[in-house]
């Protein structure tokens, strides 16, 4: 006998959030128990229980692919194939987060157990972000996923610029996501309720406040764009990639994106269909100043942790455009496809680009300019290799996932209005701005192999298969995407 | 009946004198407050907005709930890093932490 309650709750839906969040717990717990000198074996159950979750994953791909999408805790989370999609990254982005940490930690002198367990709780919030259908669950999924950021940024603690980078990110991303909730609740003002679907229904008919909506729709806009990064909310990002520890920012560039792009998709599509052109002019007017400004600034970096801060604002306008392709609902299908598709490629190239950056970093925090990366070409041949193919990919050169990435959004964005002055302006403007970034990405590979100099790097293992696994992922959705598209594609929101 | 667009005006006030105070004080713990001023905003409007339009759900109480639990988590966490700043630097005026350059 089951109880009507827990069918409308249906827990199997959402069972890989439910294994990292109970893991977390116990892990919590369980932590205080593991003496100062061992707590690698914290680190060791933490990819454990992502593995679980990963399993539980596995079987969830099949499930969906044949229902479609699933509504639990009573429609306020949808799982469908987009949430699956998104979740696989979360999760691998998760396990190269603990990965990267293994060694660094106690090389840093910062080995503490709470790193990997705040690491599993953003992991949850970025899944739930990814399933959301309520503007409820938006929000508080955002804080769960930011919250466990603003201390792992500052996790360095006795490092000056760690404790300032958490400061400045706790200050601005708290200022943001007041935004978001004054967003939301005027929405809800404006329509009655916080319910995605609800929403779209509610744009459509004559009950709706118009202006309040819009003016909602826009401050939620502003939240959501400070996560991902987008100009003119990108303010905190340099400062906070270069202060925060690296595994952080290697796991934050890739994992709280993802998430602020999933939450925009959901709500833009599913609830503000009706209005999709307006917000569709907006988002390609964003996207083009955000990869003008993210691939022009990042040309006079010489941090190299920095300098990814720039590159991933200018990747986000990138992905911007593709949202913005999809607001005609006929092209939404192929625009979100290329959203999570360039969001994968996106994630296994700048995880490799950052492990890189781990293996060069000293251990008192110096050792990230781009002049280190001086004579790597001869020390440490296949690392170069590595990075240099990261590099190749970031500026979407043949063979790399980041030349398809780019390929099917500019196309996305040319199908979505076909003629239009705008979407077609700003699909200029990323071919040029992709032909600019080369200045800066190339510079990284030139030093590597051109400049004479130490090119000294700490390697080990789990570092060594990281940058084995990102780069063989970045060469294959060069080589063979068409698999991954049309997952991606069946991803479409239901 | 108090009219709804009172509430939403008072809302409104306080949620720019909250921006206001982000932007114009210089303490770190001034910033926290104004943040936690505009979150009562918030507040303000969303049991208003449930009260005057959708009454018979409770989504805009719960969320009010929601919001006022996720600000003690933000303030908890803030008012640590704060801390643990002063601890190092015998400071909390944001202007003066500025090893990275904006």
């Amino acid at each position: 006998m089951q109880l009507p309650i827990l069918e409308s709750i249906n827990l199997m839906a959402v069972l890989p959030v439910l294994i990292i969040a109970g893991w977390a717990c116990v892990l919590l717990v369980f932590d205080l128990l593991i003496p100062r000198s061992r707590k690698h074996w914290t680190a060791w159950l933490a990819l454990v229980g992502l593995l679980g979750a990963a399993v539980a994953l596995f079987f969830q791909i099949g499930h969906f692919a044949r229902l479609g999408s699933e509504a639990a805790f009573d429609g306020m989370v949808t799982v469908d194939g987009f949430s699956i999609f998104l979740q696989v990254v979360f999760v691998l982005t998760a396990i190269v987060g603990v990965l990267l940490a293994l060694d660094y930690l106690p090389r840093h002198g910062i080995e503490r157990g709470e790193y990997y367990v705040l690491l599993l709780f953003t992991t949850i919030g970025m899944m739930i972000m990814s399933m959301a259908a309520d503007l409820i669950v938006v929000f508080v999924a955002l804080e769960l996923l930011s919250i466990p950021l603003y201390i792992l940024s500052g996790f360095a603690g006795m490092r000056e610029t760690s404790e300032e980078a958490a400061l400045k990110y706790f200050l601005l991303g708290a200022f943001a996501s007041s935004f978001l909730v004054y967003g939301i609740a005027l929405t809800y003002g404006g329509t009655g309720t916080t319910r995605l679907t609800g929403i779209a229904q509610a744009v459509t008919s004559d009950a709706l406040n118009l202006p309040l909506t819009t003016v909602g729709m826009g401050l939620l806009l502003v939240g959501l764009g400070f996560k991902v990064a987008a100009v003119p909310f990108h303010m905190w990002t340099p400062d906070v990639y270069q202060g925060a520890p690296t595994p952080v920012t290697a796991f934050m560039s890739v994992g709280a994106k993802a998430g602020g792009f999933a939450a925009l998709i959901r709500v833009l599509v599913t609830a503000f269909p009706a209005i999709a052109s307006e917000w569709g002019t907006l988002i390609a007017v964003i996207a083009g100043l955000t990869m003008l400004l993210g691939n022009i600034v990042a040309i006079s970096q010489s941090n190299i942790k920095r300098m990814l801060a720039y590159s991933s604002i200018a990747h986000a306008g990138y992905i911007l455009l593709a949202v913005a392709a999809a607001q005609r609902s006929e092209n939404a299908s192929f625009a979100i496809g290329a959203v999570v598709f360039y969001l994968l490629a996106y994630a296994l190239t700048n995880l490799g680009a950052f492990t890189v950056a781990i293996a060069v970093e000293r251990d008192d925090g110096t050792g990230t300019e781009i002049d280190d990366f001086a004579g790597l070409g001869k020390t440490r041949p296949w690392m170069a290799l590595a990075m240099a193919l990261f590099m190749l990919s970031l500026t979407g050169m043949p063979i790399s996932g980041g030349l398809v990435g780019k390929v099917f959004v500019f196309q996305a964005a040319l199908q979505a209005v076909p003629g239009d002055p705008l979407l077609l302006a700003v699909v200029i403007i990323g071919v040029l701005t992709s032909v600019v970034s080369a200045f800066y990405y190339l510079k990284v590979i030139m030093v590597m192999y051109m400049r004479e100099g130490e090119g000294k790097a700490v390697l080990p293992l789990a570092l060594k298969t990281v940058l084995a696994a990102t780069a063989f992922g970045t060469l294959v959705l060069g080589i063979i995407p068409g698999p991954v598209f049309q997952m991606a594609q069946r991803a479409m929101l239901k | 009946m108090i009219p709804l667009h009172w509430y939403l005006l008072v809302a409104a006030g306080m949620f720019a004198l909250g921006i206001y105070g982000v932007l114009a004080r210089r303490n770190a713990v001034a910033i926290l407050m104004s943040i936690e001023l505009m979150l009562n905003a918030v507040n303000i409007n969303l049991v208003a907005f449930w009260r005057y339009m959708a009454p018979e759900a409770l989504n805009g109480q719960m969320f009010a709930i929601l919001v006022f639990a996720v600000a003690a988590a933000e303030a908890a966490v803030g008012l640590a890093l704060i801390i643990s700043i002063y601890r190092n630097r015998e400071t909390v005026v944001a202007e003066d932490i500025n090893l990275l350059k904006w």
